[in-house]
């Protein structure tokens, strides 16, 4: 083990070595050039020096001096900033300021003050070895994308996720001065412990975003632990995939499985894990797809994991088209722009050299890049088929959005339309996460966030079905607790998906959607009554219990809609008290305890209070010991994250 | 005689317009102003047009030099102010260059020069935030914290809060290279 001395040391070392062995022309052309400079200012200036030269100058006959040389110099060398730096510097209080002028104190200042996030760290690459398999395309308009292609090829088969190092083959410039960081996220506080007698309802909508846990996995990749509001505990858990009993044909399009489980971190309690299974209909009966890709080309898109991986992105996706599908492109940056008109998937070679011309430049008009996909879409669409803008964006709307109420009003306008919209989010510095959220739930979409090619494969190849293909809209969640049997509950994440509790019966709310094959986790924490963990103390002069059974421990109800369908459907089922141990229906709990240790893990990151002295060696535990058979290894990976997270958080 | 005299009293007989002076104080101090911008940019070509960028503003910027200062502190101020612009206008001569496709070619070009000498040094210092890597630079020279703090314009606490972080980020390397 490496002491912290020594790597400074070490990193001392390689410097002065490197450093040394200068060329020593350059060195005298340097000096020889600096010499000139100084005889042409000095025959610029002797004639105003109105003082001894070698007495210093006071504080204000020198910033007098300065003005007057200056006035009589007019344009010669002098320049503005050498205005302001003298007089800056002369006066008593100018010594901080001497480094820059006041504008650029506040750019640097925002940029110290904000998330050690580091712009020029650069990607993150943990491709899976899978990626080495994609073909690169060669065709005659993609002229510098295969070689980006072979590039990240080349980074795939290591074997450590997101190995910063060859992060650093990637980056296009080691010396660009980090921008200052504008990244926003949306979440709320933790849902707090609702006494069951006072409000036994709890209503939420579900969401299938995974974009939160691929913004942790970012930064735990690049060394930090993530922002506490970047952690939504409910996308992490349902990051990933699981195996939850499938939905009968035939039936319901999806199907609810609860078990309750011992609380890993808490003796005396029980979750609660209710699991929604999606059906996964018959593929080869997929109903035709018409896609728009809005593509945000403004500048901040320049980045390498972020223009060019959504390119690389997008080619992977359309591998998985089928030639009746329709593509649209639609870029937006100062102004918006079809870049390619609606074309069959088939046309692969016209689909490509539209991708491959994009560049990126300018500010961003989300809104004017909205309308006009959405106009598309329009265009686009016949019954029967399934209409899905695609936005892809750093999130950083910084034109024509006066009102960002305005934008997902319009975007809820346009979801009455039936046309989709889901949210892929790239690169970090000025991610937009909260605008993305927005945008995603009232789209009637999911937000993602691509931070790697490997996690472009699961979003839009491996769950791409789930991704584009609604099974279930608006559904919603609601659980009623038997006072009888527990005393005290809380909804573990789902802060930004809280519904009112009239919200969840009426149909004009919206919620989230449900993507073929996609499951959804959400797990409570109930204290049951009469455990030493009950943190409220019972009234006494509570009303007179009600009849309730104690053979139930809540009452589960669910509302969906069929797709593009105005009128919700109801699905409801008691949770007996006495499920126990995770064991449902036969099953072994393993999705469920990882889904477990996943909540906890978000809760540490959190820095939640329920946790307790349950740490992330516990989770870790927990995770690796219930990882199943993993086939895409997304499990392990994130076992590897966590074992991460507690080495950083230890520091 | 003028190889003893001061680093002070040839700033202020350089400002006064004495060109031998001049030319002596930066004989003096260019190999140590070089390796101070090396360890800015962590790139030869990169600090030798840097140095080079200071030199020759040097002329206009002694105005400023105050003889109650040492002149090193105030010249790695002026190193380190020089190196923030220029990393500014690298990015915005980046923003401002012509089209994706431009930039990707120079960017292949850059990653083929590289790869040869992207060894521990390289990753380390492109690892490192810009704030990080002036702060180092600085610490690097044997200047104390308190010293590099007065260069920054930070305050002491924050150089030693920049060190620690820059440990951490060492470190992170380590871990993802158990090998080093």
């Amino acid at each position: 083990m490496t002491a912290d001395r020594s790597d400074l040391d070490r990193l001392r070392a390689a410097l002065d070595a490197a450093s040394r062995g200068r060329e020593p022309e350059r060195r005298g052309e340097t000096l020889r050039v600096a010499a000139e400079n100084f005889r042409a200012l000095q025959e610029s200036r002797d004639p105003v020096r109105p003082t001894p030269a070698t007495r210093p100058l006071g504080i204000w006959q020198g910033a007098r001096t300065m003005l007057k040389t200056l006035t009589t110099r007019g344009g010669l060398t002098a320049t503005t900033a050498l205005v302001a730096c003298g007089l800056l510097f002369v006066t008593p209080m100018g010594q901080d300021l001497w480094r820059r002028g006041p504008a650029e104190i506040t750019e640097r200042s925002a940029g110290n003050t904000a998330m050690p996030q580091d712009e020029a760290a650069g990607r993150q690459t943990n491709d899976a070895p899978t990626i080495a398999a994609v073909p690169p395309e060669v065709d005659g308009g993609a002229m510098s994308e295969p070689k980006l292609a072979a590039e990240s090829m080349a980074l795939a088969p290591s074997p450590v996720p997101g190995n910063i190092g060859i992060a650093a083959g990637s980056m296009a410039d080691s010396v660009a001065l980090p921008a200052p960081d504008t990244e926003t996220f949306a979440n709320a506080d933790e849902n707090p412990l609702r006494i069951t007698a006072e409000n036994p309802v709890s209503t939420f909508s579900i969401d299938v975003d995974t974009a939160s846990w691929a913004v942790v996995r970012n930064s735990l990749m690049q060394g930090y632990l993530p922002p506490r509001e970047a952690v939504r505990v409910e996308e992490m858990i349902n990051y990933f995939p699981y195996d939850y009993p499938a939905p009968e044909a035939g039936g319901a399009p999806f199907r609810p499985t609860v078990s309750v489980v011992q609380t890993p971190w808490n003796p005396d309690t029980r979750l609660v894990h209710i699991a929604l299974q999606g059906q996964m209909p018959e593929i080869a009966a997929r109903p035709d797809l018409n896609l728009v890709f809005l593509i945000d080309t403004s500048g901040s898109m320049e980045d390498p994991a972020k223009l060019p991986l959504l390119k690389q992105s997008f080619r992977l996706m359309l591998d998985q088209l089928r030639p009746e599908d329709q593509v649209s492109i639609v870029t937006y940056a100062g102004s918006a722009g079809e870049v390619l008109p609606p074309t069959p998937a088939s046309d692969r070679s016209a689909i490509l050299k539209a991708l491959a011309n994009l560049s990126a430049g300018g500010s961003t008009n989300g809104q004017g890049g909205l309308q006009q996909a959405y106009d598309t879409a329009a265009r686009m669409s016949e019954s029967g088929e399934v209409t899905r803008v695609i936005l892809a964006t750093d999130g950083d709307f910084n034109v024509g959005l006066s009102d960002p109420q305005a934008l997902t009003d319009y975007i809820a306008e346009q979801r009455d339309s039936g046309t989709y919209l889901s949210v892929l989010g790239f690169g970090r510095g000025n991610l937009d996460d909260a605008t993305m959220q927005a945008l995603a739930q009232n789209g009637n979409g999911t937000a993602a966030y691509i931070d790697t090619l490997s996690e472009a494969q699961k979003v839009l190849v491996d769950q791409l079905t789930g991704a584009l293909f609604p099974i279930a809209d608006d559904v919603k969640v609601q659980i009623e607790f038997n006072p009888a049997v527990v005393a005290e509950y809380r909804l573990i994440g789902y802060e930004t998906r809280a519904l009112n509790r009239e919200d969840f019966n009426n149909d004009r709310v919206d919620a989230g959607e449900l993507g073929a094959g996609l499951s959804v986790t959400a797990i409570y924490e109930i204290t049951p009554v009469g455990s030493p963990a009950r943190l409220s103390d019972p009234l006494r002069y509570a009303a007179p219990e009600p009849v309730a059974e104690d053979t139930e421990l809540g009452f589960l109800k669910l509302r969906w809609k069929a797709p593009g369908a105005d009128t919700s459907q109801l699905m409801e089922t008691p949770i007996p008290a006495s499920q126990t141990d995770g064991q449902t229906d036969g099953q072994p709990g393993d999705d469920a305890l990882f889904a477990i240790a996943i909540a906890g893990f978000g809760q540490l990151l959190r820095g939640s209070d329920w946790t307790g002295d349950w740490g992330y060696a516990q989770a870790i535990d927990l995770a690796a010991a219930h990882r199943g058979t993993d086939p895409f290894g997304y499990r392990t990976e994130a076992v590897q994250l966590m074992r991460l997270a507690q080495s950083l958080s230890s520091n | 005689m003028r190889m003893t005299t001061s680093d002070e009293d040839l700033a202020r007989a350089a400002a006064a317009g004495d060109a031998a002076a001049f030319s002596t104080l930066l004989e003096r101090h260019y190999d140590r102003l070089f390796a101070l911008c090396f360890r800015l940019t962590g790139v030869r070509a990169e600090a030798e047009d840097l140095t080079q960028d200071i030199c020759l503003a040097l002329p206009a910027k002694l105005a400023g030099f105050r003889g109650n200062a040492r002149l090193t502190t105030w010249l790695y101020r002026v190193a380190v102010n020089a190196a923030h612009d220029r990393r500014r206008r690298h990015a915005t001569h980046r923003r401002a260059s012509e089209g994706w496709g431009d930039w990707e070619l120079a960017r292949q070009s850059e990653i083929a020069e590289g790869r040869e000498a992207m060894d521990w040094l390289t990753r380390a210092m492109r690892r490192l935030p810009a704030d990080l890597r002036d702060t180092l630079a600085l610490v690097f020279d044997d200047l104390t914290h308190a010293e590099a703090a007065q260069v920054l314009g930070i305050s002491e606490g924050t150089v030693s809060w920049r060190i620690s972080e820059a440990r951490k980020h060492l470190r992170a390397l380590h871990t993802e290279e158990p090998s080093t």
